[in-house]
């Protein structure tokens, strides 16, 4: 019974494509990524809906506020009506932009934060996208986002924009080697680029009772940390989300867009948050496996959706929490703590397989992650942490 | 199916290389450059080296075309110029072309049937990396360390 519901969506697609039997195999292969997109679009649209309105009632919670209220019910149709506003309101492109480059920006930004959401293990036999790299396809297709976000600063011809994207690009390409590099002690341990290979590395349990989620281990705490953080500056959001500070550049690579263009711009962070929450979840806290052997009755879909939603809860708790930071300071911590911390994750790995993968690994890996931590947090305190700041090229 | 892809995908290349070589604005160049190369990857999966494709894409795509128009941004004070009509171009241009065709023309193995080799998977690359080719790897990933580490030493902030 359990198994049937588990795999209530892959039969419902192989039910679908009995339709077409008979028809040449290239028919069935188009059907069959059409059903894959078209289920991937109706899912994360919708799930988006929902967390843009979830988003904005927990952060009314934390700021003791109601939040939106008036539209349906506990205002759950409120991202109806925010769709419906952005649709009919008036498109308006900068006499002096570039055109195309400025159309062509919010296209290529939501589509690469899409494709990326296609390597992900949504559930058993439910890779949307099956692929051999399926972890470097996410970095490589996401690698894209950087030429968008150039692309739309520059379009715009306003200086606002070009700040905003140069912030953008310039935080984007120092975390995504913490982003990277924390995956690849995954990678290591695995054997495998493949993401569904490395959600079935995740299965069973130790002494029956603790699952065997990466995010158990010490390396495995500490690159899903990591992970996260960068994730977390990918995304663009509080408290990272210096390239659009309303306070000091209007809304960054985004200031001259509006309408429907701007509510691109918005969906793409989203699906990209959830597209780096999807990947973390596969990495680290064992993908759509159950966190105990007897609530594996529950599809294994929910349990991915699950993590998910409580990944995408820490984000927005964050940001209902931090101010934001400067660029400078983000820029230290990528480069002094983020990406030594990154590197002594494969090291923390490497021992933790060598010494058998058991209590003792455990251990030792632990070892390896606190003394260079505790190193770390003792060479970057320089005393002077409160000095006013020096300006070097402002004078 | 294939060929019909290899047909799409060409058109798709070429008139994004052409668009790059002619476009007046040096930016929009640049951006039909990144075109061009997402239309090689694709014959990279074309092909089944999803790696090469995945490499290109990330390296290209991710990296240099990024380094490019941040090049054109910083340096160009009149990005809408003329570019002009350059001869040295068209030099290089029918060197390359006249050596390419001279060396394709030249091979032998146009005329023999491609023998059948198991599918290039990044397992199989992956592994070849980490056995016969290691040397070269590890002394790859050290020039590589030691270049991002050079460029923090370079725009480290000098003590006073």
């Amino acid at each position: 019974m359990s198994k049937s519901i588990d795999q209530a969506f892959v039969h419902a697609k192989q039910w679908l494509l009995s339709w077409l039997t008979g028809s040449p195999g290239w028919v069935v292969q188009v059907a069959s990524i059409l059903i894959n997109i078209f289920m991937l679009l109706a899912v994360f649209l919708t799930l988006f809906a929902l967390i843009s309105v979830l988003e904005r009632k927990i952060l009314a919670r934390m700021q003791n506020r109601y939040g939106p209220n008036r539209v349906g019910p506990f205002g759950l149709f409120q991202p109806i009506a925010d769709g419906i506003k952005m649709l009919i309101k008036e498109d308006i492109v900068p006499a002096r932009a570039d055109k195309i480059v400025h159309f062509l920006a919010p296209v290529l930004i939501a589509a690469v934060a899409i494709l990326t959401l296609g390597v992900i293990p949504y559930g058993r036999n439910m890779t949307p996208f099956t692929i051999d790299g399926g972890i470097l396809f996410f970095f490589a297709v996401g690698s894209a986002t950087e030429l968008a976000v150039f692309m739309a600063g520059w379009g715009s011809n306003n200086k606002f924009s070009m700040l905003g994207a140069m912030r953008a690009i310039a935080q984007m390409f120092s975390y995504e080697l913490p982003l990277i590099i924390s995956v690849l002690p995954v990678v290591m341990v695995v054997g495998s680029l493949t993401p569904d290979r490395i959600v079935a590395a995740q299965a069973g349990y130790t002494y029956g009772l603790v699952p065997r989620w990466f995010a158990f281990t010490p390396w495995g705490a500490a690159a899903f940390i990591l992970f996260s953080v960068s994730g977390l500056v990918e995304s663009n959001r509080t408290p990272f989300d210096v390239p659009e500070g309303e306070s000091e550049i209007v809304a960054g690579h985004m200031t001259e867009y509006s309408g429907f263009k701007y509510a691109t711009f918005f969906m793409a962070e989203y699906i990209g948050m959830f597209a780096v929450s999807g990947l973390a979840t596969t990495l680290f806290l064992g993908g759509w496996h159950a966190p105990a052997r007897i609530l594996e009755i529950i599809p294994s879909y929910v349990w991915f959706f699950v993590k998910l939603g409580a990944l995408l809860f820490v984000y927005i708790w964050v940001r209902g929490t931090l101010p934001r930071t400067r660029i400078d300071q983000m820029m230290n911590f990528a480069w002094k703590f983020m990406l030594p911390m990154a590197f002594t994750c494969i090291v923390a790995a490497a021992v933790w397989h060598y010494a058998g993968r058991g209590l003792r690994g455990w251990l030792w890996s632990l070892v390896v992650i606190a003394v260079v931590y505790t190193a770390l947090s003792i060479l970057l305190d320089t005393k002077r942490k409160f000095a006013p700041r020096v300006y070097r090229f402002a004078e | 199916m294939s060929s019909a892809a290899f047909v799409i995908i060409s058109v798709f290349t070429l008139a994004a290389a052409l668009a790059a070589a002619t476009l007046r604005k040096l930016m929009h160049a640049a951006l039909s450059f990144a075109v061009a190369l997402v239309g090689i990857a694709a014959f990279f999966f074309l092909l089944g080296a999803e790696f090469v494709g995945l490499a290109l894409v990330f390296i290209y795509i991710g990296a240099v075309a990024v380094l490019i128009v941040f090049t054109i941004l910083l340096t160009r004070r009149h990005a809408g110029k003329d570019r002009g009509f350059n001869w040295s171009g068209v030099a290089i241009a029918v060197a390359v072309f006249g050596g390419l065709t001279w060396s394709i023309v030249k091979t032998q193995s146009l005329s023999i049937v491609a023998p059948h080799v198991p599918a290039l998977t990044v397992k199989r690359i992956g592994q070849a990396l980490m056995t016969s080719y290691v040397w070269p790897l590890q002394c790859v990933g050290l020039l590589l360390t030691a270049a991002l580490i050079g460029a923090l030493v370079l725009v480290m902030e000098e003590k006073r």
